[in-house]
């Protein structure tokens, strides 16, 4: 076991190159490429069947890719057994073993290696993540939440180069998933070693990683910080997928300048030529504009000369409205986009809006992005987030 | 009324209890007793004769020191060949893997005197002397079954992600195999050879086929039976079920109190 590869925590890069995974005539993973920054919090997401898991594991070395090379930090590592790479997982359902106490399961990595004594690192380790008086328990007498703690500090203790963690809060409640998202993301940021998460939750991928990949059919859809993705999705899936997304075919009517100029049904929308991700915007062609329901404002129609000059507007009817407290979800209905969601802050609420009412939808201009319409508009918007 | 019908369960499990205890009890107080004549069937009266002098009666101790090494040896092959056998069936997929399954099990559901009979054809065919190699080989035989059945379970049932994690945390396969597979499948495996010993050591029928001239401890208290039961067979069988009973209680006791440190 003298032969690992040096592990200091500074953690190591991790190159993916034109690495695929196929099982039979089954493509789990499309050959792709991906470079993990040392040092960084990386999300893969997807729903579920998406690959995700898969790429994980291939870095992990428990699943042989068919084509391609994983390096870390530099070395090629691509035909290393799972017990020689410097790198650990944090396993779905922990997978602690059951017949070993809480101690023994985070010393083991540390044993294996021929480490002499143990003690103190374990100790320092079952602190960091406030278990120590639990030492002597076995892992079906701990909680869920504890289980999860152990089975990060039993990774951890060994300085890997990368982490790996396959949907470690997926069997957690809400409230739990919240507080180790937190959690993991100190840890994190104190050891400073890469971590690359997986997970379906496009929730938990924004809040806690630096970089998030979104995989679809075996393949990375799109890739970059958070809230790029978020305000500039590349694919009718990243819109749907992360978040909600209104997206409207719209024909090309002007180009030119600063806007590209739409028309769906009778309404004229502007979109700024910038964020329009379609590769050809020629006129006469189709696109498909997009808005975040959040961005969107509502006004009665009796109102409507107050909307300020320029704004995208849409009129339409309210189909539905649901009251959630910190916002209204509106279901608008509209003669040329079909149905639309808006949220409003529920800061003045105007008594007015509410089912069957005629009103204008409205927005600047530079929230709304552009892709091309050769795709499916609905990809992503139906994926059940609740499958693993 | 009220008292009998709140109280149902505890009395049939008390009577029924009573029925799998009573011939052991009577066993028991019948190692006690000092015959007239050579049969132990009417209580005379108390003595610890037979108790002071086990290996009293001719060939006696003979035979159950001849049955415990056959059913040691029994167990050790039963048990490692039947493991090795339960890992291949539960973890591999393979041509022969469900006729494997299905013979494995025959030796469980044939009726035990036709297994005994053909096992006898068959060494007489092949010129084999009978004695104590024939029937370690058929105990092996037997005992195989029940320890693939109890290995395999536990198998099965074991999370494939443990071995994972294993070889994630540095472990080579020998080395997850000895500390994380191994103490899992402990359990089943125990069982295994516990029940291998036991069908072992009071087998008669397929024994007493393929023994020759050999006499086991159960074949010993069957031809004593048609001469005269000594007092001595109810000394063993009393000695061996509280052996037996010791060490189940030892072995809760040693996991009760791994359960509260």
């Amino acid at each position: 076991m003298t032969d690992l590869a040096t592990t200091d925590s500074s953690g190591g890069d991790v190159r993916l190159t034109g690495i695929s995974k196929t099982y039979g005539s089954f493509t789990a993973v499309q050959p792709l490429d991906l470079t993990v920054p040392a040092g960084s919090f990386f999300a893969l997401l997807g729903a579920s069947g998406c690959g995700k898991t898969t790429t994980l594991r291939m870095i992990a070395g428990l699943e042989e890719p068919t084509t391609g090379t994983v390096e870390l930090a530099g070395k090629d590592v691509t035909a290393l057994p799972p017990y020689k790479r410097p790198v650990n997982t944090v396993f779905q359902n922990y997978a602690l073993f059951p017949h070993l106490d809480i101690y023994e399961n985070v010393a083991f990595g540390l044993r294996r290696r021929g480490v002499r004594s143990v003690k103190k690192q374990v100790e320092e380790m079952l602190d960091l993540v406030q278990l120590g008086p639990l030492a002597r328990r076995k892992p079906q007498q701990l909680s869920g939440g504890q289980q999860q703690r152990v089975a990060v500090a039993r990774a951890l203790i060994n300085h890997p180069q990368v982490l790996l963690l396959d949907e470690p809060l997926g069997a957690l409640d809400l409230k739990l998933r919240r507080q180790m998202q937190l959690e993991l993301k100190r840890i994190q940021t104190e050891v400073g070693i890469t971590f690359v998460h997986v997970t379906h939750d496009q929730e938990e991928a924004m809040t806690m990683a630096d970089t998030v990949a979104v995989m679809n059919g075996g393949r990375v859809e799109q890739l970059g910080a958070p809230a790029d993705l978020y305000e500039n999705p590349g694919t009718t899936f990243v819109a749907n997928f992360l978040g909600t997304s209104n997206l409207i075919t719209a024909e090309i009517a002007e180009t030119g300048g600063e806007h590209l100029l739409l028309t769906a049904g009778d309404a004229k929308l502007r979109l700024p030529a910038a964020r329009c991700s379609a590769s050809s915007a020629r006129t006469g062609e189709k696109v498909l504009a997009g808005v975040r329901p959040e961005k969107v404002a509502l006004a009665h129609a009796d109102d409507a000369g107050s909307i300020p000059e320029g704004a995208n507007r849409l009129p339409g009817r309210i189909k539905d409205a649901s009251f959630i407290g910190v916002s209204t979800q509106y279901v608008i209905e509209t003669p040329g986009a079909g149905e639309l969601a808006v949220y409003e802050q529920n800061i003045e609420r105007d008594g007015r809006l509410v089912p069957g009412a005629e009103v204008v939808l409205h927005w600047n201009p530079a929230h709304t992005f552009g892709l091309s319409a050769d795709q499916d508009i609905a990809a992503g918007a139906d994926v059940d987030e609740e499958a693993a | 009324m009220r008292w009998l019908r709140r109280n149902a369960v505890v009395i049939a499990g008390l009577l029924t209890l009573a029925y799998l205890i009573l011939p052991n009890v009577i066993v028991m107080v019948f190692s006690f007793n000092k015959p007239n004549g050579r049969f132990n069937y009417e209580w005379q009266r108390f003595s610890t004769d037979a108790w002071s002098d086990p290996c009293g009666v001719a060939d006696l101790c003979g035979s159950l020191g001849l049955s415990l090494q056959i059913a040691v040896w029994a167990t050790i092959g039963a048990t490692v060949l039947g493991t090795l056998i339960a890992f291949a069936l539960a973890r591999y997929r393979f041509r022969a893997r469900s006729s494997v399954n299905t013979l494995i099990f025959l030796p469980m559901a044939m009726p035990e005197v036709v297994m005994a009979a053909s096992l006898a054809t068959l060494f007489l065919n092949m010129g084999i002397q009978f004695g104590f190699w024939t029937i370690l080989i058929a105990h092996i035989m037997f005992c195989l079954s029940f320890v693939v059945t109890a290995v395999k379970a536990r198998v099965m049932s074991m999370d494939p992600r443990l071995e994972q994690a294993a070889q994630d945390l540095y472990a080579s396969p020998t080395q997850t195999f000895l500390k994380v597979t191994l103490p899992i499948a402990a359990p089943g495996i125990a069982a295994g050879a516990l029940l291998s010993f036991a069908l072992s050591f009071d087998d008669f029928i397929i024994t007493n086929f393929n023994a020759g001239s050999t006499v086991t401890f159960p074949m010993f208290v069957w031809g004593s039976a048609q001469r005269g039961t000594p007092v001595q067979i109810n000394v063993i069988g009393t000695a061996m079920f509280l052996i037996a009973v010791l060490c189940v209680l030892g072995g809760q006791l040693f996991t009760g109190r791994r359960k509260r440190s």
